[in-house]
């Protein structure tokens, strides 16, 4: 017998992320100064960045799939974890826990994140999702002397785990009946024998659904987020909200639209009051928010729901819509925290968002660059919020779903009253004391990055279109 | 493309006329904040330029024709067929002249009551000037979307930060009023895309038919957004706030330009694009137009605060508008046009001289008021010629529009015809029982020894009196622009044939 060795070059990017995190994690040993192994995780990032252009392919029997769909979202990953990195060098400081673990942490979780992306196997898939979450659970938790950033933590892990036994369940059944793992066998054998209409399969796919939702925050699996996302530090936050968040899609547009694609009617019905759920409850809530933080956790919830809508068209024009949007989002949300990031400073947590008043007076770039990001997290033209609302609303129309659309651009403007009162606060209330801002040239330049972003995809959007367009052929 | 003129000019000129206020709101950006001087004269330096940048589409605009002008066209977003893609009509090129106008007179108005955040102010101007213009000359309806919408973020923050004491309500009641409308018709955008084929050009969406069902639907979604931005009665209650909130300049760009972009809508898109379900709504249409004529001009009746009135006053007057938009003949729609632009100079001017009095007594309380006419003759004489172009004076441009939209009224519906003139009786009543308020009767102490205009002012204010007299006596040099727009809109609107039957059989359908 000869032991072969698979050809690991389609899963290039993992495997020099999982070196650059374990030299990154022994690094933390012989440096003291946390920010050198800050910029040493980026360029490694970089470096795998350019590795994703490599090549595509399979590897260990289809259980890996490297593809433009996974490179689409990988590239949100990259974008997540560097932007996410350049906002936390000062604040980690801050807050007084510049621990070289953390980098290690947060690559690690985008390793997850990145095998989720690629998993053609349910068994890779909670694979990657663990390792993700685990991750996280620390990192949501990394503040140990605070006491909430512990319960964020807490609260977080027995939720989560608790969503990773519905994942299990659900894929234990998909298994008893169809006996295959990998999401192409499970179609086929579900096409083979007919099993549409089996009750078990669509159990399977409620919990699998069930799952899932915990990860994007959809309601009602979204308990646990406005806790966590408060309690998190707030670079954690800002980190979560989008990449776990995308790896969520990333799995649930695969497994859904490859595994489960001749059950399409069945998930998409279940799908379609998850959405209007996760809309209102995301929208509604947060109107009566006064934690910066609290309130874009719901905002979040809420843009799960927008995106919901491109996985409900279940074709690929939906698919290219959402990735389209959790691009932009990954822009405009990590921009929105790099303000946020900036207002805590020694002895005052700036988390309010009364301490936004007057903002504009004190502190004149800071203000225009958030107001930047609410317009554009409102979807008002020409920010990129709107281009991804665009995009995902003509897709869902497009397959046939214009009422469901109405109801979203109803909550979109409702949307508009909590994003317009923090432009509110700060444009048209006088400062009541003065807000000290922590400054600094890595988070300066991950507002840089994020505000040219926004008004550029908002003006010339064709880049991203043609990448998410040619990223989903032939999916 | 056949239904298009090439701009033939030396340079884009849309496209300038667009982008220089932009271009100077970068200037205002890159200048120091304690040179407040300077950001004034960029401000005004701008409007100036892009004013007489403008001027060749009065002077160069071929009346003959209906089609589209100064057109440029560049592919923007291939993935969705989307264009930039610009040109103007008889219908809209006096709306990007009346906005280039307005600019300067809102920068010369704002000179010396604007006393915080001069920089961000003068640089919201120009950016809601901007986006104005765009609306007026997008010939691809994302590109329309994209500037009606943009609109918004400036005029929100115009209102808000510099507006009066109740401005946070007023600026919040303003952008999520015409957020919602604008939304509906976002899917109302995407919805015809989709069927045209995925083209967003409007000219190609004008060529094709669409499913009277369809049709219906779409015009209650524009309706949404035009309607609220007219105002018509009943969405129309964001309007008195947000005008009398709002600072002098802000009150006049919404009431001189902002608010026409709702009845542009109707024009550009709602009748020529859905032509069926606009002659059956007429009847919907002119009773909402009726109603608002007379709602608005009784509200006026019993208002005590200066702005307030005037701002009820668009509703009323605006009501005219759409009653002649929906009259759907020449008379009425030619009457309609004309009675936006008199209502942007006329209401524009009175907002302009309630912010002149105002910088001097800080109150817009009409009892505050009384005798003006002692104190400040030339500031009376002035609002005197408005008052009256208000009412619809012979010899004011007040009376061509309203004469003219009556008389398409009175052709499409005698009854409307006759309520409508109704509005023009109580609007005398309330604007001279102001002006008698205002100028005659016992001076107020708190007015005594007010200094008159000054050369600022009258400046501001001349351009709009001159107006007021030039299309009072000959409005042939304005009508001239809409005749052959208007007629090929109207062979459009009552084209299509179908039968009476098949209407209600569709409207029944809706209804269900």
């Amino acid at each position: 017998m000869t032991l072969q060795i698979p050809d690991l070059s389609p899963m290039m990017p993992e495997l020099l992320m999982t070196a650059l995190a374990l030299i990154v994690l022994l690094l933390d040993l012989l440096i003291r100064k946390k920010e050198v192994i800050a910029l040493i995780s980026m360029a490694g990032v970089a470096l795998v960045a350019f590795y994703l252009f490599g090549p595509k392919g399979t590897a260990f029997g289809n259980m890996f799939i490297s593809d433009g769909y996974s490179t689409f979202f990988k590239l949100i990953f990259v974008v997540n974890v560097i932007l996410s990195v350049l906002i936390s060098i000062k604040y980690i400081a801050v807050e007084g826990v510049n621990y070289g673990e953390y980098y290690a942490l947060i690559l690690f979780s985008t390793i997850g994140m990145m095998i989720m992306a690629s998993a053609g196997d349910l068994i890779v898939l909670y694979l990657g999702l663990e390792l993700m979450a685990l991750s996280t659970y620390v990192l949501a938790g990394f503040i140990r002397h605070d006491i909430k950033s512990n319960e964020a933590a807490l609260k977080y892990f027995l939720l989560g785990a608790f969503s990773s036994a519905f994942l299990l369940y659900g894929i234990s059944l998909v298994y008893g009946l169809t006996g295959a793992t990998d999401l192409r066998g499970i179609a086929a054998f579900i096409n083979e024998r007919g099993l549409n209409e089996n009750f078990s399969l669509l159990l399977s796919v409620i919990f699998l659904t069930v799952a899932f939702g915990f990860k994007i925050a959809a309601a009602p699996f979204h308990m646990w987020a406005p806790d966590v996302y408060e309690g998190a530090p707030t670079s954690i936050t800002a980190f979560m909200s989008v990449g776990p968040k995308a790896a969520g899609f990333a799995v649930l547009g695969r497994v859904f639209m490859i595994a489960f694609a001749s059950v399409k009617v069945d998930w998409a019905h279940i799908l379609i009051p998850l959405s209007i759920l996760t809309m209102a409850v995301g929208n509604i809530v947060a109107l009566s928010q006064t934690n910066i933080k609290r309130m874009l956790a719901y905002s979040s919830i809420a843009h799960a729901g927008y995106a919901l809508l491109g996985i409900i068209t279940a074709n690929n024009e939906g698919l290219a819509s959402v990735m389209n949007y959790l691009m932009i989002y990954a822009f405009m949300n990590i921009g929105a925290f790099a303000v946020i990031v900036m207002l805590r400073s020694e002895g005052f947590k700036g988390e309010s968002i009364y301490d936004y008043e007057g903002l504009s007076k004190t502190h004149p770039l800071a203000a225009v660059l958030m107001l930047i990001f609410m317009f554009s997290l409102t979807g008002i033209p020409p920010t990129a919020g709107f281009i991804g609302k665009l995009y995902v609303f003509m897709s869902a129309i497009n397959a046939g779903y214009t009422w469901l659309v109405v109801v979203a651009v109803i909550f979109s403007a409702i949307s508009a009253y909590f994003y317009l009162r923090v432009v509110m606060y700060m444009y048209m209330r006088e400062p009541k004391e003065t807000v000290k801002l922590t400054t600094s040239f890595s988070n300066g330049i991950a507002l840089g990055i994020t505000a040219v972003a926004v008004l550029f995809i908002g003006i010339m959007p064709s880049y991203l279109l043609d990448l998410a367009k040619a990223a989903i052929k032939g999916f | 493309m056949e239904q298009v003129i090439m701009n033939q000019l030396g340079y884009p000129i849309l496209s300038t006329v667009i982008f220089l206020p932009v271009f100077g709101a970068l200037l205002i950006l890159l200048n120091r904040r304690s040179w407040e001087l300077l950001t004034k004269w960029i401000a005004l330096g701008t409007g100036i330029a892009t004013f007489l940048l403008s001027a060749p589409l009065f002077t160069n605009f071929d009346m003959s024709t209906h089609k589209m002008q100064f057109a440029e066209r560049h592919i923007w977003i291939p993935d969705w067929n989307i264009n930039y893609f610009l040109g103007v009509d008889g219908i809209s090129v006096l709306f990007v002249l009346l906005s280039t106008l307005t600019a300067i007179v809102c920068v010369l108005i704002s000179w010396d009551s604007i006393k915080t955040k001069v920089k961000e102010f003068y640089i919201a101007i120009l950016l809601t000037t901007s986006f104005m213009i765009g609306v007026f000359c997008s010939l691809d309806f994302f590109l329309f979307y994209l500037f009606w919408e943009a609109m918004l973020i400036p005029m929100f923050l115009i209102i808000g930060v510099w507006g009066g004491p109740n401005r946070i309500y007023a600026a919040i009641k303003f952008f999520l009023y015409t957020l919602v409308g604008s939304v509906l018709m976002l899917v109302g955008i995407i919805v015809l895309y989709l069927y045209s084929g995925k083209t967003f050009n409007i000219l190609e969406m004008m060529t094709m038919t669409y499913p009277l069902t369809m049709q219906m639907w779409l015009f209650w979604a524009f309706f949404a957004a035009f309607a609220v931005k007219v105002p018509m009665w009943p969405v129309h209650t964001w309007l008195p706030d947000a005008h009398t909130e709002a600072p002098t300049a802000g009150s006049v760009i919404l009431a001189a330009v902002l608010i026409k972009m709702g009845a542009y809508g109707f024009l550009r898109f709602s009748l020529p694009l859905l032509p069926e379900a606009s002659r059956a709504m007429t009847p919907v249409m002119l009773t909402l137009s009726v109603i608002g004529i007379i709602y608005g001009a009784v509200i006026c009746l019993a208002q005590t605060d200066l702005k307030r009135l005037i701002a009820y006053s668009s509703v009323s007057h605006m009501g005219f508008v759409t009653l002649g938009i929906f009259a759907l003949n020449i008379q009425g729609l030619e009457g309609g046009v004309l009675q936006m632009l008199n209502h942007g100079v006329v209401t524009g001017a009175l907002f302009l001289s309630v912010g002149i009095v105002y910088d001097r007594t800080h109150t817009r309380k009409i009892a505050d008021y009384g005798g003006l006419a002692s104190v400040m003759p030339i500031y009376s004489s002035f609002f005197m010629v408005f008052t009256l172009a208000a009412i619809g004076l012979p010899a004011t441009n007040g009376f061509i529009g309203e004469f003219l939209i009556l008389l398409g009224g009175f052709t499409a519906s005698k009854l409307a015809g006759v309520l409508a003139s109704t509005g023009i009786i109580i609007g005398a009543g309330y604007m001279l029982w102001l002006y008698q308020r205002i100028f005659f009767m016992e001076t107020n102490k708190k007015v005594v020894g007010l200094p008159d205009m000054n050369v600022r002012e009258t400046i501001s204010l001349i351009p709009m009196l001159l107006l007021v007299f030039w299309i009072g006596v000959y409005p042939n040099s304005f009508l001239g622009f809409l005749h052959a727009s208007v007629q090929h809109l109207l062979e459009r609107v009552n084209t299509g044939g179908i039968q009476e039957a098949n209407i209600a059989k569709a409207i029944v359908e809706v209804v269900r």
